[in-house]
């Protein structure tokens, strides 16, 4: 039954003169909303119960919602981290092989090659928290306890010297207010502005340029498949 | 114009022969012979096998499989891309197919952490956060909703990422085959939005996946309410595992990790969740330092698909070029063809249907007299978008974006008509 014939069976079964009024006013709210936007609900689904919610919502925003209650060091997060991701990520960070390089690299992002990693370039550093907590380790992710996360991400941000006390306690009242070196730098898509020169009404069809000559050759770099060497792409 | 050295050569013959295209590279056939002059055919003479015996009946192949002849027909990786199999991609054979339907089995894979294997009876999509409402909904739930039928492509941001620094990889399936086009059947997102009741102030979700990466990504409400829809099929069938079985985002025109696969969650709330690909990954690193994020459109875009390395050009004459052109913001307009690296440039017949941000065909009819040629194609689409050059891109982006290169594409052909991907100044 949908909501509206729900309050009008209601009122019906009241049959008073003060519940019939009110059943009208939300009756008309109801239609007038239905007007608006919002469809007959089709009576589909069921609603979702808290242990339910609880279990899968675990996301972070980098303002703090969802962030669990717990604590770790750097210095408790080191010893995690040698157990169970230095195999891929190195004992610092560095990476291991074409894994991800976690540390270092700042002040390399307007260099020929960029080394993107926690401390050169992520914004937030509630992402660091929230992808361990999804994903981490790989192969084995939600295995670690809240603390085992909190101190993970100290130790990542000790690495990259965002904090400088091993025994610092990252928890869930500090940890949206660290401030990541290269927040700033990330600004919102703006190509229809700054790259409008690619709208053209009528782009040229004859003798457009002069002689094209070959500057490059994909056969000379020669990475195509079966070679194992060749640049990291992400 | 650079000659091929010995090196390039062996190298190239290396590589044909490893992608199991031996024989690609032969040498150009002449005209073909006048009747007069030639010998009768055999394959007409002679009965053939097929022709005299028994072929196998019906039920031999309960689900019907491509023919043994066309088994170079397969995706494609790049093994030294990416550190383990279980977080990479592979490559649609662009340059093996037509018309603008991708076959769901050749569309290309891009996972975080392999495969997700789920019973659909196991599986459950959940709306909580800004809603009127929690729900949960079971695969039943969402097959009894109103259901919709669309088409359009998916390309992965890092499609072409290998090649701003210049000419990488020597064929189209590795350089743009982080596309397919798809038809979805499912239902549109606002219609579960709208079974929870979406509060007012809700202004962003997030879609998250049941797989091992727990794959999301922060999506705005106007786009989720405008045109997106979650799927479970594809091409007429449930969507593949490699898909998103039994149940995916279609982000229409927007990046393909947006369109999140073995989706069992949608938060409502009011602002980004800046998750791990959208602020690690999948943002645009520019010369400057800085980073573009939520470039979300996929810009306008074309590639010549044969003639391309893996398929040379095999006769003089009478010859059908072929492409794909696409774009995030619309339809596609016009695709112009150049034979001689942009100078001079022809209008592409497009055959085939065009919808809005789909996939379509375009041909140019051609005859060949064996002159090397610097062949492009350069789309245009219905907001007056027209893709750029890869020198026009790179002036305003730098080298080190990874994500969204549309650039122009260069094919050059020699006169043997072998194809090569080559950068041009």
């Amino acid at each position: 039954m949908s909501r509206l014939a729900k309050l009008l069976a209601l009122a019906l079964l009241c049959g008073g003169t003060a519940a019939l009024t009110i059943a009208t006013t939300s009756a008309q709210q109801i239609a007038a909303r239905d007007a608006g936007k919002t469809p007959p609900k089709l009576g589909l689904g069921r609603v979702a119960l808290p242990e339910e919610i609880k279990a899968w919502d675990t996301d972070v925003r980098p303002d703090g919602q969802g962030l669990p209650v717990g604590k770790g060091t750097a210095k408790q997060g080191d010893a995690i981290f040698q157990a169970q991701c230095a195999t891929c990520h190195g004992e610092f960070g560095e990476g291991a092989g074409r894994w991800p390089v976690l540390a270092g690299g700042q002040g390399t992002l307007k260099a020929d090659r960029p080394d993107k990693t926690i401390g050169s370039f992520w914004p937030d550093v509630s992402t660091v928290f929230d992808y361990i907590q999804r994903a981490m380790p790989y192969g084995n992710a939600r295995s670690l306890s809240t603390d085992d996360i909190y101190a993970l991400t100290a130790y990542l941000l000790s690495m990259n010297d965002i904090i400088k006390d091993e025994n610092f306690e990252l928890n869930e009242t500090n940890l949206a207010s660290i401030k990541m070196p290269n927040a700033t730098a990330f600004f919102d898509d703006d190509r229809e502005t700054s790259e409008k020169q690619f709208w053209k009404k009528d782009p040229c069809m004859a003798d457009c340029r002069a002689a094209p000559k070959v500057t490059g050759r994909a056969m000379s770099v020669d990475v195509t498949p079966d070679d194992k060497s060749g640049p990291k792409v992400e | 114009m650079s000659d091929a050295s010995s090196a390039d050569i062996l190298s190239r013959r290396k590589f044909l022969g490893a992608a199991g295209l031996a024989g690609a590279g032969a040498a150009l056939s002449s005209l073909p012979a006048k009747a007069e002059s030639a010998k009768p055919d055999p394959a007409i003479t002679e009965v053939q096998d097929w022709n005299r015996y028994l072929g196998d009946g019906v039920q031999k192949t309960p689900y019907g499989m491509p023919s043994k002849f066309e088994k170079n027909v397969v995706r494609r990786d790049v093994a030294w891309l990416t550190a383990s199999p279980e977080s990479s991609v592979n490559f649609t054979p662009l340059h093996e197919l037509d018309g603008i339907i991708t076959p769901s089995g050749l569309c290309f894979e891009r996972h975080h952490s392999g495969v997700a294997e789920i019973n659909p009876a196991d599986h459950r999509l959940m709306i909580n956060g800004l809603v009127d409402k929690p729900l949960v909904f079971t695969m039943d739930d969402l097959k009894r909703m109103p259901r919709v039928n669309k088409i359009h492509f998916l390309e992965c941001a890092a499609n072409s990422g290998m090649e701003w620094r210049g000419a990488q990889l020597n064929g189209c399936q590795f350089t743009h085959g982080m596309v397919h086009n798809v038809m979805y059947t499912g239902v549109t997102l606002k219609t579960v939005l709208d079974e929870a009741g979406i509060k007012p102030n809700a202004k962003w979700l997030m879609l998250e996946g049941a797989d091992a990466a727990g794959m999301n990504r922060s999506l705005p409400i106007d786009k989720a309410l405008d045109d997106c829809m979650i799927a479970f099929g594809m091409n007429g069938e449930a969507l593949r595992p490699e898909q998103g079985y039994p149940l995916r985002a279609v982000i229409p025109g927007w990046e393909g990790n947006l369109w999140v696969k073995w989706l069992r969650r949608i938060e409502v709330g009011d602002q980004p969740w800046q998750t791990r690909e959208e602020t690690s990954k999948y943002t645009d690193l520019l010369a400057d330092g800085r980073s573009r994020k939520h470039t979300f459109i996929m810009d306008a875009k074309s590639v010549v698909t044969n003639p391309s390395p893996q398929a040379p050009l095999k006769y003089k004459g009478r010859n059908v070029l072929s492409g794909f052109a696409w774009s995030g913001r619309g339809t596609v307009k016009r695709v112009d063809v150049s034979m001689d690296g942009g100078r001079n440039w022809q209008s592409a017949r497009i055959d085939g249907p065009v919808f809005d941000k789909s996939l379509v065909r375009f041909y140019v009819d051609f005859d060949w007299n064996g002159q090397e040629m610097m062949i492009q194609s350069r789309a245009m689409d219905s907001t007056g978008y027209v893709q750029p050059s890869k020198d026009e891109l790179r002036k305003v982006r730098g080298v080190n974006s990874i994500y969204h290169n549309n650039g122009i594409q260069t094919w050059l052909v020699r006169s043997s008509g072998e194809t090569e991907n080559v950068e041009i100044g």
